[in-house]
């Protein structure tokens, strides 16, 4: 468990977080609007701001009791700045290299494996200023894992990234995460990234924390602040396959089969399907002479009405998982939909990307 | 009278007054360097309200008079003097006419010499970079040596070439505090003072231009040094 209750004030920004505690384990995800205090919990967890006071506990050893903390030097953490924050007097190789002198245990192999892993090999000698984004990215979280921390704490690390690298350093840190079992804390206001990568969410506003729970209570709430942007999303868990055709693949998620168009290399992988509520459309019976792929058999469980007359219905997919559907008011009460009936689930495929 | 030219046309006074300034400098610089680095970071990094005033009475040599630090420095260090008092006390002698005297009037003179250009190089250091090695267990000293020197090494070059040549430039300092002791206090600007007074003017000529073409060949290598040291580093 990672557990307390922190105090900082930041200018005139005070951050007072109220009581917190989640599992030490997966990935976290610290949602919130810009300016909420993301960033300050996530210095005040690092023991980044000498200012800070409260308690916080992790996995029991105390890092912070009122005003007596622990250095941020000496807690087991690994921190990916959203700017990256490389040495800039250093060439790539030799800012690895600053973490494995001062990494407890850490072996000099380490480098060139992580090197590899995270696509950087080519790029060892060369200066850090001469870096893409991307690459400087990669080069943090790099060396961030080389010190073999406990916790890494990750401050929006694709904030500032175009679209193309951010599509492939989400399933870069999605596949790390799950490789190296190490507990994350990953800071965003993106909601893709949260259903992507989180296992709970603790979601932050004005400086404090308001709730924390797993990513399937946040998605069932049909208020959730993850739905801001883009409306309601189901996020399936399953895996992909080949498909039944040239350019498709196929995303198995209990007995359900969803087919979509084949994703490109590094999503290969994914574990994890978005679907947006307003992508999926619902009949009462089985439709022919359909272009859409998706045709899936579900119960409505229950359907929230929204004020601007659009009705969430939750479905029931036979494995269990929930898929969302938004559709107005004026097409339920035409279909007369209600809990526990039968529908058909309706999903253009191409819709299924990220 | 100084005797006749010897080694490289100079006397045996002028090689004396020569290295005894070099000394000076070099001490000065050394020394400043130590106090300076550890005041200009506390400017940088502090909140505390007391930051004006330290700065202010920092940069004070910059505005006053020479005559009036040296005419500061010669009552407390003299034997009446709050600090020359206390050493007479204590059995040691007062500092004014020493080398130690003029060596602690060098270090106050020069000293918003070395503590601008050092404030200006560690300001200019991103914090999140000093973070980023906080969370890569580098301690407090580590993080200073490891990445704020090397980050500040064009501050520090500045530092130590302005403070060297403008201790080897100071006179007035000198001329309140130290006198004309030969082996002592005789640094080269009190000696060509002394020589233009007694009408020796050969004498004064080859001091002054020891001086001029030290001077200009120091600051011709700090800039041609400084341009390389301050362009991105290559990849070895």
């Amino acid at each position: 468990m990672i557990e307390g209750h922190l105090r900082l004030q930041r200018g005139c920004f005070l951050l007072d977080s109220g009581p917190f505690a989640f599992a030490a384990e997966g990935v976290t995800a610290l949602f919130g609007r810009s300016g909420c205090g993301k960033s300050t919990l996530l210095r005040a967890i690092a023991g980044l701001d000498a200012a800070t006071t409260g308690q916080l506990r992790f996995r029991g050893e105390v890092w912070q009791d009122g005003r007596r903390a622990l250095p941020a030097a000496r807690r087991d953490i690994g921190f990916v700045f959203q700017d990256a924050a490389l040495f800039p007097h250093l060439s790539v190789r030799r800012n690895l290299l600053y973490a494995i002198k001062r990494a407890p245990g850490a072996d000099k192999k380490d480098l060139d494996r992580l090197a590899e892993r995270v696509g950087i090999t080519s790029h060892l000698d060369q200066d850090v200023t001469t870096l893409s984004g991307g690459q400087r990215q990669r080069v943090a979280i790099a060396r961030a894992l080389l010190m073999r921390p406990r916790v890494l704490l990750m401050d929006e690390p694709l904030a500032a990234l175009d679209w193309r690298a951010k599509a492939e350093l989400l399933p870069l840190i999605d596949g790390l995460t799950l490789e190296s079992g190490i507990a994350v804390l990953y800071i965003t206001h993106a909601p893709q990234e949260v259903e992507r990568l989180a296992a709970r969410v603790m979601f932050m506003e004005a400086g404090r924390v308001q709730q924390i729970e797993s990513l399937r209570d946040a998605l069932a709430r049909p208020d959730s602040p993850l739905f801001a942007e883009e409306g309601p999303v189901s996020v399936l868990h399953g895996h992909l396959g080949p498909g039944p055709g040239p350019g498709l693949a196929t995303f198995d998620c209990g007995e359900s089969r969803f087919t979509l168009l084949q994703p490109d290399g590094a999503m290969r992988s994914a574990t994890r399907l978005r679907v947006l509520a307003r992508d999926v459309a619902l009949a009462t019976t089985q439709p022919v002479g359909l272009s859409m792929l998706n045709q899936l058999p579900v119960r409505i469980t229950a359907m929230h009405p929204h004020d601007d007359g659009r009705i969430t219905v939750m479905c029931a997919l036979p494995g269990g998982q929930m898929l969302l559907a938004s559709i107005t008011r004026y097409s339920q009460q035409a279909l007369q939909l209600a809990p526990d009936q039968p529908v058909w689930a309706l999903v253009k495929s191409v819709a299924l990307m990220d | 009278m100084s005797g006749p030219p010897t080694t490289l046309g100079l006397t045996g006074d002028e090689w004396q007054s020569i290295a005894l300034t070099a000394e000076l400098a070099g001490l000065t610089t050394l020394i400043l360097l130590a106090l300076a680095a550890p005041l200009a970071w506390w400017l940088t990094r502090t909140g505390s309200r007391w930051s004006s005033a330290v700065s202010a009475l920092v940069s004070l040599p910059l505005v006053l008079p020479p005559t009036v630090i040296g005419f500061y420095l010669l009552l407390a260090l003299g034997p009446q003097g709050a600090v020359g008092g206390t050493l007479e006390r204590l059995g040691l002698y007062h500092l004014a006419f020493s080398f130690t005297g003029i060596l602690i009037g060098s270090i106050i003179y020069s000293l918003p010499f070395a503590v601008q250009p050092l404030r200006e190089a560690f300001a200019a250091i991103d914090p999140r970079v000093l973070d980023a090695a906080a969370t890569l267990r580098a301690s407090a000293w580590d993080r200073f040596f490891s990445v704020v020197l090397p980050l500040s090494r064009g501050g520090v070059l500045t530092a130590v070439v302005i403070t060297f040549a403008h201790t080897i430039g100071e006179f007035g300092v000198i001329a309140m505090l130290g006198g004309n002791i030969a082996g002592e206090t005789r640094v080269v600007s009190i000696a060509i003072y002394d020589h233009t007074q007694a009408l020796e003017y050969d004498a004064a000529h080859r001091l002054s231009a020891v001086l001029l073409c030290f001077s200009f060949v120091t600051l011709l290598a700090f800039y041609a040094i400084n341009r390389r040291v301050m362009s991105p580093i290559k990849p070895q």
